[in-house]
């Protein structure tokens, strides 16, 4: 009983107001602000611009730091290239004559950078694979494939890298790098390659 | 089958009555049978199998009749299944009935038990021999008929395995050696293996290129297996991340014990001495490669034989008398075969060359008899089978047909196996070196490295 003599309250109450509005006095178009309400918005608009400006702050800022990641993630992008740069050099496999053991001319530079690259990383022991073609005798390329393995080996012993940090191996026949039964399959399988043992972090050019 | 029962019936035909069968006094043999065309009289023995039937003899029969082929000491007269013999031998039945003991009508079929048999009707055939296989119980009988002599050469009796157990075909192997060795007077070599590597794995295979089986009991990969003298146990070389191990391997057993030796190098190419006590190999070090020699009866007393410094020895075999080595060596720039005592002394040139024109050459094997060291050779760009005089210290090239390499010696030291490209892809091969010919051993791609076994005695009993 309550709420029903309520609701017809309310309902008057709505009726009246309507009534008020759509006939009489217009809706005034702009208000004159009162001095409470200018303070109000002088308050908020200087709360804007402040916030405006430690936003701008905080961008610049994050701008910032991300110029500074930026450059950081480069230096050392840049820093692992160099190393990738490096392991490159150092893995540089140098290929052989059919039936031959000696360094060819042609190699001789890419052995002479493994030599600084040792030089310049003392910590750095490296292996030396021997491989061989398929045209060879299956037992006979194991002992080629040693003196190839070995060849390599003296040249950098002989420009001043320790012999205890090279190992050599010798692969014979038994690891092809490219399948195939033609000279351009046999010369890039007569190949001696490079590994790491150890010491291969942060390598350094020279 | 039919073609068989009619055979007999021929014989049966020209039994001791003489009374022309079909045809006149000359025999018409049908085509299919190989006879005067392949056998040249004094040449090689003609022999014929006799034709049976029965459990489990077809394939003793066809087993024992490929082994006498591929001995290529006979000329195997087939009577085969898709041909008639039409045969009459007025003149010679009459002469026939009187050398046999007793004439009876069954000279084909009976002729185990009474050890007639139509002889001219063979003489006729160019048959010198005729073997018959028959059955007795559990027992097989080879019988070897002399046709010139006209009567039993000999009767083999053997308790066969059944067919299906893993020995019944070395037994028939056997079976068929003995048959040789009663016509010949010579062994044979049915019952041999030839080891050889594929994909890293050490199998096995019989002579005939039947019953290949995995022996390798490592998944690690294998290299250059080599029997010993006395066919019981093999060495071969494990191979991994540049390094070679030398191992024995028992075959029965497939037990493996590792060579000692100090395992930090790369071990290769092992070779038994002829008494079974010492393993010489190659060891490729920072030196290079040179050949040593280990006591396996006692695995120790490790032995260098050769200081190469700059040049490589490897690849060592024994001559049967156990006194010398044959090895390669790079001595003279390329690898070429030297020869020297088997305490590493008296190093010389084996295999003669010309410098600057022989190719490299490689994988030298001594022979059974002593008398010729197999090896290959490249010549013009490609490896041909060549194998030296001992005593004339001669060498001849077998093969010129695709790359051929790694011969290794039957125990009859007159077939090579080896591996050639002749049909398109690697596989393995046998020569006859005293007819020249040539058949493949296999019918698949990626066999290398084979080892003829010496003649298999039966297999010591695995009691279990």
């Amino acid at each position: 009983m309550k709420s029903v003599s309520l609701l017809l309250a309310l309902g008057l109450s709505a009726a009246v107001i309507t009534a008020a509005s759509c006939g009489g006095n217009p809706a005034p178009q702009n208000p004159t602000p009162n001095a409470d309400s200018a303070a109000a918005a002088e308050r908020a608009r200087q709360d804007s611009i402040n916030a405006a400006q430690a936003d701008a702050e905080r961008q610049a800022a994050a701008e910032r730091e991300r110029v500074e990641n930026q450059r950081r993630a480069d230096s050392l992008a840049a820093l692992a290239r160099s190393s990738e740069e490096v392991r490159a050099t150092l893995a540089a496999m140098i290929h052989f004559d059919l039936d031959k053991s000696n360094i060819r001319s042609d190699d001789m530079g890419a052995l002479d950078r493994k030599v600084a690259i040792l030089q310049a990383n003392p910590e750095l022991r490296i292996r030396i694979g021997g491989h061989c073609d398929e045209r060879g005798s299956d037992e006979y390329n194991l002992a080629l494939g040693n003196r190839r393995a070995q060849s390599a080996k003296q040249y950098l012993v002989s420009h001043g890298i320790d012999a205890s940090r090279i190992e050599t191996q010798s692969w014979g026949e038994e690891r092809p790098l490219v399948d195939g039964h033609d000279e351009n399959a046999w010369s890039q399988n007569r190949r001696d390659e490079f590994e790491v043992i150890s010491g291969g972090d942060n390598l350094r050019r020279s | 089958m039919r073609s068989v029962i009619c055979f007999a019936a021929l014989l049966l035909a020209v039994g001791p009555s003489g009374r022309p069968a079909i045809g006149q006094d000359t025999s018409t043999i049908d085509r299919g049978v190989r006879i005067g065309i392949i056998y040249r009289a004094g040449v090689r023995p003609g022999l014929v199998m006799l034709p049976r039937t029965g459990m489990g003899l077809d394939s003793v029969r066809a087993i024992v009749a490929r082994d006498l082929d591929y001995s290529d000491r006979f000329e195997v007269i087939t009577l085969p299944g898709g041909d008639s013999i039409r045969l009459a031998t007025p003149s010679a039945a009459p002469r026939g009935t009187g050398t046999r003991r007793s004439g009876t009508g069954t000279a084909a079929t009976g002729g185990a038990q009474s050890g007639g048999l139509n002889y001219p009707l063979y003489q006729a055939l160019g048959a010198d021999f005729a073997l018959d296989i028959t059955v007795a119980g559990d027992t097989t009988v080879a019988t070897l008929h002399d046709i010139a002599s006209a009567g039993v050469r000999r009767a083999v009796r053997v308790k066969l395995p059944r067919p299906g157990d893993p020995d019944f075909r070395q037994a028939v192997h056997r079976l068929a050696d003995q048959a040789l060795q009663a016509a010949l007077g010579t062994p044979g070599i049915a019952a041999t293996r030839i080891l050889f590597v594929k994909e890293g794995k050490v199998y096995q295979i019989d002579q005939d290129g039947v019953d290949q089986r995995l022996v390798s009991s490592t998944d690690r990969q294998a290299m250059s297996p080599a029997w010993g003298a006395d066919g019981r146990h093999f060495a071969y070389m494990e191979f991994q991340a540049g390094k070679g191990w030398l191992y024995l391997q028992e075959m029965v057993t497939g037990k493996r014990i590792a060579v000692s030796t100090t395992g930090s190098a790369l071990d290769f190419t092992p070779a038994f001495s002829p008494d079974g006590q010492t393993l010489a190999f190659s060891r490729a070090t920072e030196e290079g490669t040179d050949l040593y020699t280990i006591n396996i009866k006692n695995n120790c007393c490790l032995r260098r034989l050769t200081v190469g410094r700059f040049s490589d020895n490897l690849s060592p075999t024994f001559s049967p008398d156990g006194q010398r080595i044959a090895f390669v060596s790079t001595r003279p720039g390329l690898p070429q075969i030297y020869v020297m005592a088997a305490d590493g002394t008296d190093q010389q040139l084996f295999a003669p060359f010309d410098y600057g024109v022989t190719g490299s050459s490689n994988a030298p094997e001594w022979s059974p008899d002593g008398q010729s060291v197999a090896f290959h050779r490249d010549v013009a760009g490609t490896l041909q089978v060549f194998v030296l005089d001992v005593r004339t210290r001669t060498v001849r090239q077998l093969t010129s047909v695709g790359r051929n390499e790694d011969p290794t010696w039957a125990p009859d030291s007159r077939h090579l196996a080896f591996v050639s490209d002749r049909s398109g892809y690697r596989q393995l091969w046998i020569i006859d070196l005293d007819t020249g010919r040539i058949r493949p051993l296999l019918q698949q791609s990626g066999a290398r490295l084979p080892a003829w076994s010496p003649r298999l005695s039966e297999a010591p009993s695995t009691t279990p």
